[in-house]
């Protein structure tokens, strides 16, 4: 069955099950694999994308919830790292092992285009959706508030 | 961790290891009877630096990277003392020799672990680099006709200050003669920290900007041609039998490619990963449990390890640590205290889930293998002895990890297994990724441990005594039997590590472990046998501190007199938490620790919701000093991660087992820390002039006991059990 949707301003259409996860269609089909797996269960936070502007735990999302709708990945965040949030991530040095950054960041891209000057218990609130092993918790705050201060 | 008594011959730069090229200068460090190697990876594989004539320099890096830093970090000691521009620097993943890129602080093996990288290769990759710069300075000196004293170096520069004239290294490999003899460098001649530009200021790490923007990669990304995706079904329990097995339902899904009966369990294989985890989940199969584990219980058993420690239940123990006269002294020691404490088994919980590719050949004779290791070597040689061919047969592809604590390090490399398997079966490429739930239920613990200590005060009240007994699941016969019976000497150094208490001015003192071979996972995780031994020791310091009416601080103030190092990082951190002063509704406690040389020092504040029995850390200080502080900020940032991953096995993480089987399956019921879960942490490195030490897991054990430690402060109760969970508090409390 053919799906058609947008990824990273690209229009593209699949033919996979509808019920399979964004996340499997985005790494395996579309052989994106910036966009990781953690948990399988919308509790990690590693496989968070877009989807028209919202952030979405691509393991929950079917595929067919997709359909004719905008999905932007962490390969399509900017074309060049220059994204606000990347660049703070870069200044801060937030990554240890980096597998969990992917998510991070298209969070605190939501949450700074929803409100561009979040106060730290709002981006606390927001951001313990995720889950960072390597604990770079402290990093991930002030690096968001660097890229709201410096936009 | 510290390896003295294994010998490792020291590698050096030999004549015969500096190569001359068509495109550059290779330097090798050769390692005791070196001869170049023919393998499958051909001369190339003794190169540990390679400078251009374009410039351009290459430096192998030996550790793995799994976010401590250390790919980048080994390469910039030694471009410090050759005097490269950083700029200039390639950093290249090691390929996989023991012999030529083990580190020497680590049994000489490759392998990435114990916070042990800088702390191992220091001396060797700081005299190599200066080699190297010397050979650089005699070749310019031929060409120049001038004298070797008369140059000295810039970035990447030879330079003749007397006539200005200069010639880069890239220059240098151009014409450069191989040197009739390897230049000896002393210590003196070694670059005085003054003069450091790299060591000391943080660099960039080599792989971050790859972390931004989606393009690291890990081997749970790798794709080859005609790749399939595998998936197992493992027993429940450590040594299950297959019984019965119906696959029925199983080979009714699309994409399924076969199934098979392997010695680890029943691996799948389809064309997708999505079909592969469907087969296996319609897989309906009954397992004979091994007798051994059949009936195990984590909390039962943990009462008879409580029992063993007190001496209800007699068991020979293995001596760890013993100075002075011992325990001879506790029976006429004026008094005594004792305590008991507990530890649960803690999991790893990477969030990459374990996985690896392989593509064994249609003949069955070699194999790429794609992963992310603690361990080169041991990754080849598990691959290897699975498929019976020589280790140059295979070709392993190094991959970022995605976390790693300890879980990709045991010696039988045990996620390689599958897609190994599963490959020669198939003859196609395989990767397997397991699931959280795969992972946790095959996952390898932290030790269920008790812990029974002791002390004895003489007529005068001071300590003179110290007798600490353990009961673990014995990790070393279950993740390194090499080194367990080898070089450990059947002594388990990964639950009894931080119990031998040196810094401390205790005259008399004797630790001694009760290993039990109880059939269950373990394995180091962060902090090994620190986590529940300084929560033990630091946490019974406290009371004896308490017992003699001292202050917590200064009673281990008194104690370290003899410690300069250690007295300074507690006297650090005493001030940064301005220890003197008492909070309403809050309270401080503190920990010390000499983990493996580095001194490490931490102040927790926290409050307590007594109605929840929620324990909340609003700050947490850390002193440390790691000797040379090579990446401070790196440091800082190792040290900010080290606290969380404490403070999850202080509150939280918990795994229990039930007739052999793991009863948590992902991160609903295993509970790691998030952002809101996190005190502000404040950390001070004291960048004492000693040998660097290790940094990646110092603060962890600092963590419970100082919050145990507060509480008792706080509530004038004590919390012996970690995790120390709200049901935990609560029964405490109630129990007072």
């Amino acid at each position: 069955m053919n799906t058609t949707f947008k990824v990273n301003g690209r229009q593209v259409t699949v033919d996979v099950p509808a019920d399979t996860p964004l996340l499997w269609v985005i790494r395996e089909n579309l052989k994106m694999p910036g966009t990781r797996f953690g948990c399988g269960a919308g509790l990690c936070g590693a496989c968070m994308v877009h989807i028209d502007g919202n952030r979405a735990f691509s393991c929950q999302t079917q595929l067919s919830e997709a359909a004719g709708k905008s999905v932007t990945t962490i390969e399509g965040l900017s074309p060049d790292s220059s994204h606000p949030v990347q660049k703070a991530w870069l200044k801060e040095r937030v990554p240890q092992c980096g597998y969990c950054q992917s998510g991070q960041i298209m969070s605190a891209a939501v949450l700074l285009a929803k409100k561009p000057n979040p106060t730290r218990e709002e981006i606390v609130d927001y951001m313990s959706a995720h889950i960072c092993r390597c604990g770079t918790y402290p990093r991930i705050l002030r690096a968001i508030q660097r890229a709201s201060q410096e936009g | 961790m510290s390896n003295s008594t294994t010998a490792i011959s020291p590698r050096t730069l030999s004549r015969r290891s500096v190569m001359l090229g068509a495109t550059g200068l290779t330097f090798a460090i050769a390692a005791g009877s070196w001869k170049p190697a023919r393998g499958a990876f051909g001369l190339e594989m003794n190169a540990w630096v390679t400078i251009f004539t374009d410039g351009r320099i290459q430096i192998m890096s030996p550790a793995s990277e799994m976010g401590q830093g250390s790919k980048t970090t080994l390469p910039l000691i030694l471009a410090e003392e050759m005097d490269a521009e950083w700029t200039d620097v390639r950093i290249v993943p090691a390929p996989p020799s023991d012999a030529i890129y083990g580190n020497p602080g680590f049994l000489g093996m490759m392998y990435t672990a114990g916070s042990t990288a800088v702390f191992g290769y220091f001396e060797e990759l700081r005299t190599f680099g200066a080699q190297i710069r010397q050979v650089l300075i005699e070749n310019a000196a031929s060409l120049l006709a001038v004298r070797t004293v008369e140059l000295t170096t810039e970035p990447s520069t030879v330079v003749h200050p007397p006539s200005g004239r200069k010639l880069s290294y890239g220059a240098i490999a151009g014409f450069a003669k191989v040197p009739p003899s390897a230049p000896n460098i002393t210590r003196e001649q070694l670059k005085k920290p003054e003069a450091f530009r790299l060591i000391g200021h943080d660099v960039m790490r080599y792989e971050l900007p790859s972390k931004v923007n989606g393009s690291a990669r890990y081997s749970i990304d790798v794709e080859v041609p005609e790749m399939l995706y595998g998936a197992m079904l493992y027993p429940p329990s450590v040594g299950a039998h297959l019984d019965k097995l119906s696959d029925v339902n199983a080979r009714k899904v699309p994409d399924l490619i076969g199934i098979y009966q392997l010695p680890i369990g029943i691996g799948v294989v389809a064309g997708t990963p999505w079909a592969a985890w469907s087969a296996r989940d319609a897989i309906t199969v009954e397992w004979r449990k091994d007798p051994k584990n059949a009936d195990f219980d984590s909390d039962t058993a943990q009462d008879r390890y409580a029992k063993i420690v007190n001496g209800d239940i007699a068991q020979k123990s293995a001596l760890w640590d013993k100075a002075g006269a011992g325990i001879e002294k506790l029976s006429s020691a004026a008094s005594t205290i004792s305590a008991e404490f507990r530890c649960d088994y803690a999991y790893h919980a990477q969030i990459e889930p374990l996985n690896a590719v392989a593509a064994v050949a249609a003949d069955g004779k070699s194999v790429d293998l794609w992963c992310g290791t603690q361990s080169q070597t041991m990754a080849v040689k598990t691959a290897a002895d699975t498929l019976g061919i020589p280790i140059e047969n295979v070709r392993f592809h190094e991959m970022l990890l995605g976390g790693a604590f300890g879980r990709r390090g045991p010696r039988d490399e045990d996620f390689i297994l599958p897609a190994l398997l599963l490959s020669r079966e198939v003859k196609k490429p395989i990767k397997v990724m397991w699931t959280r739930e795969d992972d946790i239920h095959n996952g390898r613990f932290r030790p269920l441990s008790a812990h029974r200590l002791e002390a004895g005060f003489d007529s005068s009240g001071a300590l003179e005594t110290w007798h600490h007994r353990v009961a673990t699941d014995n990790v070393g016969i279950f993740q390194d039997p090499i080194r367990y019976y080898g070089p450990w000497h059947e002594r388990d150094m990964i639950s009894m590590a931080g119990t031998e208490i040196t810094t401390y001015g205790i005259p008399n003192r004797l630790s001694e472990h009760f290993a039990v071979d109880s059939g269950i996972r373990v394995s180091a995780l962060r902090g090994i046998g620190f986590t529940a031994n300084k929560f033990a020791i630091e946490t019974f310091m406290d009371e004896l501190a308490r017992s003699r009416g001292r202050d917590p601080a200064e009673f281990r103030m008194s104690l370290l007199h003899d410690s300069p190092r250690s007295a300074k990082v507690l006297e650090t951190v005493a001030k940064m938490a301005d220890w003197e002063r008492k909070r309403d509704g809050k309270a401080l406690g503190v920990a010390y620790i000499d983990y493996s040389g580095s001194q490490v020092a931490g102040v927790a504040e926290i409050s307590l919701d007594a109605k929840s029995g929620q324990i909340r850390v609003h700050n947490f200080w850390v002193a440390i000093d790691p000797g040379i502080a090579v990446q401070p900020d790196n440091i800082v940032n190792q040290i900010e991660g080290s606290v969380v991953f404490g403070l999850g096995l202080a509150l939280t993480e918990r795994i229990t087992i039930a007739q052999g089987e793991v009863q948590q399956s992902n991160f609903y019921d295993y509970t790691v820390l998030r952002m809101r879960d996190i005190p502000e942490i404040h950390v001070e490195v004291i960048s004492s002039g000693a040998k660097p030490t290790g940094v990646g897991q110092m603060a962890t054990p600092l963590v419970a006991p100082a919050v145990s430690n507060a509480f008792a402060e706080l509530t004038g109760v004590r919390l012996r059990h970690t995790p120390m969970t709200s049901d935990r508090v609560l029964a405490t409390l109630a129990a007072r």
